[in-house]
């Protein structure tokens, strides 16, 4: 069990999945979830852009829902599912579709909001995906172009100018 | 060249991408070494005043905390290439910035409460906020470290140019304009914020920095002067960088700071930016009021321009006070012209100081250029489209600034957007009452083979192929994120006949590396790539001599496909990899190796400001239609129809990335971007009150390559990276006036400004009536 020490402070344990393995730890009430990932469990692909919840670099998945981890406390977590960058990439090492294809449309540069970029990308597909399972209901068209872009809008790229990263998710949709 | 080409040309995906999008990648906020201190810097409270005192007695007893300096504490030379900039501040705060101490502690948390409770005592003045304040006789002088070269004590920096006699032209003016246009300060917000971990070895006295600098070589010069150390001693390795755009290219106090508490500790320290501090402590654009007079004849030839421009260069100087250098020659040379006479001022101010950005002052020149171009047109009843293809660039063309533009793609440019954007239809399309649209013009000029700013541009890279028939590429240059690897992959795989998956970049370290003078200026394809082909070419003579040996056959001539060396009269062929094992292991044991050192055509300009700076020179023409809603003052921007002068295209998929982020950054610029000052300190250093743009504001882009093959580039491209955001503000503007009929003379066109100028042009309009009533 991994352990930060922090001065009188009350610690709390928690338990969680992070990326399908369980983990537990003990933390303090205001550990923030970005540096308990990046921090204690090491996982340094989740990046840090502001700190503030305006960029979207740090999103991960909480219960396949993204969040902007640098703002969600890390005590929430408790018994729930965190999925990072790092649980994307297939067991033996192969790319995840929403990798593969953000790299084959020019979707990368520096690649500093990526990591954020593929989560909220997968979380959208995540959306699609359940909203086509409600039994008797009619199949969802795709997302348009404007969709897909309002829904990347919380995480910002400096490099790119979107536009591959929009190509890439749209194609992602395309693939089902 | 009449070979096929089969890599280059074709839309690789980035090489470096697969670590990137995993989470792999290494950048400087993911380091950690053993034993590793956190940094962090206390910068003043007021923009202006004297320091007092400083007493750090609370501080120290923080437990964790392990070390703390002030400018009492170490023996360090200034920094900036005036030298004009001290890492720690003695005595006086000039600037929001100003660093007075730095801690390090065992954490980050530790570190930044040990801040707080440094206690600072300021004596606080009133500062100088405004260009035009700093140049009065009253003003005190704000800077004391420079030698007081100029007239006047606050001047950080002049430039002076001119061609052409000048008087004649305007006497040979049908009309002739004038405007003032005033330039805001927009900041790189890179999405990595700065970051450097520096460890120093106390044993031999010798310090690593990991550091996300663009110019590893300059950077290494510059540390150990501010540090008193031999440039040697300091080794540079660059992690993954999260984005640079220019902000890089200066060292920074941060940077030196850091280095300092390594060696006072004797432990590894890493100091990261949070994102507050990058708003308030990372540079920006150079704001600056350019003025411009330009006239035309009546035929719509272009006569002459006379510009003089003041920049505020905040407390210090970097190299942003020398973008006139930049910002002339597109006075000078874009579209013909007969004379010109140019004058840039830098002044200290207690503003903060600018930095090198994407376009290099380029933007400013550009908008403020291509504004007047319009009202030119207007004046003589010239179409805005004809009057700029009249007086276009043409190859072959000498210009008054002694810019050779032996390949000039130009007109072909202007042309191209045009027609593809039925811009003649457009600029007069009938209105609706409130959503008004427009068209707007612009071209750019801009350096597209390196600039000869220091005595040497060029590039020195070592090649090795080793007996498994892989092939290292270690390159002076470096990656940013633009894909520079990639591209110096590709053409290695498309010389030598060696799959992509096979060939490595190394270009991170800079004990290993050979000099390289940075990545700027849109250089790195250019001058790192004539690089790479020099060692290919050498590497190769060396192998087809060993394969002809090992064929028996006296061939000198040989095809590198498929990792095979084939002759090319008989088809014989041998696996390149058994080349280099017998070169290796059989007499004369040669290595497989390479060392080519490429340095441009380009010259050193004289005293001024005269000589053809660049290898090649790129050009772009934009037409980008805006929708303007006139209720909310609100700017959409449509379609985005780009034509740029790229010589070659050697990657289609990496050039579209460029193009594209390239001109979402000139869309901030025109539309939302601006960092806010009020008696020197910022007021929006956030992403919230700083608009960046988002997804769901992109335009569509409408992209054209035009090829003009320059001899002198590799493969005949030329530099790309900065071009595309060059002309778009001012064909934003352009766009915005053709739709309200209004005119801008300052950015970001935000709602309030736009607004304004429609309640203005209404109270105009109706003054007009009356009087014509
Ligand atoms: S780091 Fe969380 S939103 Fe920017
Ligand atoms: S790729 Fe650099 S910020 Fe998006």
């Amino acid at each position: 069990m991994k352990k930060i020490k922090y001065n009188k402070e009350i610690l709390h344990d928690i338990s969680f999945f992070l990326n399908e393995k369980k983990v537990s730890c003990q933390i303090k009430a205001s550990t923030i979830l970005l540096d308990l990932i990046r921090d204690v469990f090491e996982l340094k692909g989740t990046k840090p852009g502001c700190h503030e919840g305006e960029c979207g670099a740090c999103t991960v998945l909480v219960d396949g829902a993204p969040v902007n981890s640098c703002l969600f406390l890390a005590i929430n977590a408790n018994g729930k599912k965190i999925t990072t960058i790092e649980g994307l990439i297939n067991t033996d090492g192969s790319l995840h579709p929403i990798q593969e294809t953000l790299v084959e449309k020019g979707a990368v540069q520096c690649g500093f909001c990526t990591s954020g970029m593929a989560m909220s990308i997968k979380a959208m597909l995540n959306q699609y995906e359940n909203a086509q399972h409600v039994p008797g209901d009619i199949i969802q068209d795709l997302p348009t172009r404007e969709e897909i872009k309002k829904y990347l809008e919380g995480n910002l790229c400096r490099c790119t100018g979107y536009t591959k990263i929009i190509d890439a998710a749209e194609e992602l949709f395309k693939q089902g | 060249m009449a070979k096929k080409l089969k890599v280059i040309g074709t839309p690789v995906p980035k090489q470096d991408a697969n670590i990137r999008v995993t989470g792999k990648a290494v950048y400087g906020h993911d380091i950690t070494l053993p034993n590793m201190l956190h940094g962090a810097i206390l910068r003043t409270e007021h923009p202006s005043a004297i320091i007092q005192s400083i007493d750090l007695s609370e501080a120290k007893k923080l437990p964790g905390v392990v070390c703390i300096i002030t400018a009492d504490d170490v023996d360090v030379n200034n920094i900036g290439y005036k030298r004009d900039h001290p890492i720690l501040k003695k005595g006086e705060a000039n600037c929001t910035r100003d660093e007075i101490a730095a801690v390090a502690a065992e954490t980050k948390e530790i570190a930044k409460q040990a801040l707080e409770l440094i206690k600072v005592k300021y004596k606080v003045r009133k500062g100088i906020y405004d260009a035009n304040d700093a140049l009065k006789d009253s003003a005190p002088q704000i800077n004391k470290f420079i030698s007081g070269k100029f007239e006047n004590k606050n001047i950080a920096e002049t430039f002076h140019y001119e061609h052409g006699n000048l008087e004649e032209a305007k006497k040979n003016s049908a009309h002739i304009v004038s405007r003032r246009f005033t330039l805001p300060r927009m900041t790189h917000a890179c999405m990595a914020t700065s970051n450097v971990t520096a460890s120093f070895n106390k044993v031999d006295k010798k310090l690593l920095m990991y550091s996300s600098t663009q110019v590893p070589f300059l950077y290494q010069r510059d540390m150990a002067h501010a540090l008193k150390m031999s440039p040697s001693d300091i080794r540079v390795i660059q992690p993954i960088i999260g984005g640079g755009f220019g902000s890089k290219l200066d060292i920074h106090p941060f940077e030196p700071i850091c280095a300092l508490l390594s060696m006072k500790t004797g432990r590894p320290v890493q100091i990261l930016f949070s994102r507050e501090e990058e708003f308030i402590a990372s540079p920006i654009r150079q704001p600056m009021v350019i003025d411009l007079t330009a006239g035309v004849d009546k035929k719509g030839n272009f006569t002459f321009r006379e510009i003089n421009i003041l920049k505020d260069n905040g407390a210090y100087t970097s190299w942003g006070a020398t973008t006139p250098f930049v910002i002339m020659q597109s006075f000078s040379s874009l579209y013909k012209l007969k004379a010109c006479k140019f004058n840039a001022t830098a002044v200290y101010t207690n503003n903060v100081f600018a930095g090198s950005f994407r376009g290099y002052g380029n933007p400013q020149a550009t908008f403020a250029l291509e504004r007047v171009i319009d009202l030119l047109a207007d004046k003589i009843g010239m179409d805005k489209a004809e009057i700029r293809l009249l007086n276009a660039n043409e190859k072959g063309e000498v210009t008054g600034q002694g810019l050779h533009f032996d390949t000039c793609g130009h007109k072909e440019c202007l042309e191209t957007v045009i027609k593809k954007s039925n811009y003649n239809k457009k600029v007069i399309a009938k209105q609706d009452a409130r959503f008004k649209k427009g068209i707007g013009l612009a071209s750019m000029l801009h350096v597209g083979g390196g600039a000869k700013i220091y005595r040497s541009d060029g590039c020195g890279t070592t090649l090795k192929i080793d007996p498994y028939g892989y092939c290292t590429i270690i390159s002076g240059s470096n990656e940013i994120g633009q894909g520079s690897e990639t591209v110096l992959a590709m053409m290695a795989a498309e010389e030598l006949g060696i799959d992509l998956k096979k060939i490595k970049v190394i270009n991170t370290d800079t004990d290993v590396k050979p000099w390289d003078v940075g990545v700027h200026a849109s250089r790195t394809s250019f001058v790192a790539g004539n690089s790479l082909l020099g060692a290919i070419k050498i590497l190769k003579e060396k192998l087809s001599k060993k394969a002809s040996e090992l064929m028996n056959s006296s061939h000198s001539e040989f095809d590198y496909e498929n990792g095979q060396i084939v002759s090319v009269k008989s088809k014989d062929s041998i696996a390149l990899d058994k080349v280099v094992r017998e070169m290796h292991f059989s007499e004369p044991n040669e290595l497989a190796i390479a060392s080519f050192f490429y340095e441009p055509s380009s010259k050193f300009q004289d005293k001024n400001f005269k000589g053809n700076v660049s290898g090649s020179y790129a050009f772009a023409s934009q037409a980008i239609e805006v929708e303007v809603d006139t209720y909310t003052g609100n700017v959409k921007v449509l379609d985005i129809y780009v034509a740029q002068d790229v010589g070659k295209v050697l990657n289609p998929l990496l050039l579209g990335g460029q193009i594209e982020g390239g001109l979402l950054q000139g869309v901030g610029y025109a539309l939302t971007e601006e960092l806010l000052m009020h008696e020197g300190k910022i007021l929006n250093p956030n992403f919230h009150n700083y608009k960046m743009l988002t997804a769901s504001d992109i335009p569509d882009i409408h992209f054209f390559p035009i090829e003009t093959n320059d001899k002198e580039g590799p493969y005949g491209a030329k530099g790309v990276g900065e071009a595309p955001l060059i002309p778009t503000a001012a064909a934003i503007a352009n766009a915005v006036c053709n739709a309200l009929g209004v005119e801008f003379v300052e950015l970001p066109l935000t709602p309030e400004r736009v607004l304004k100028a429609i309640s203005l042009s209404k109270i105009n309009n109706n003054h007009h009536n009356l009087i014509s009533l």
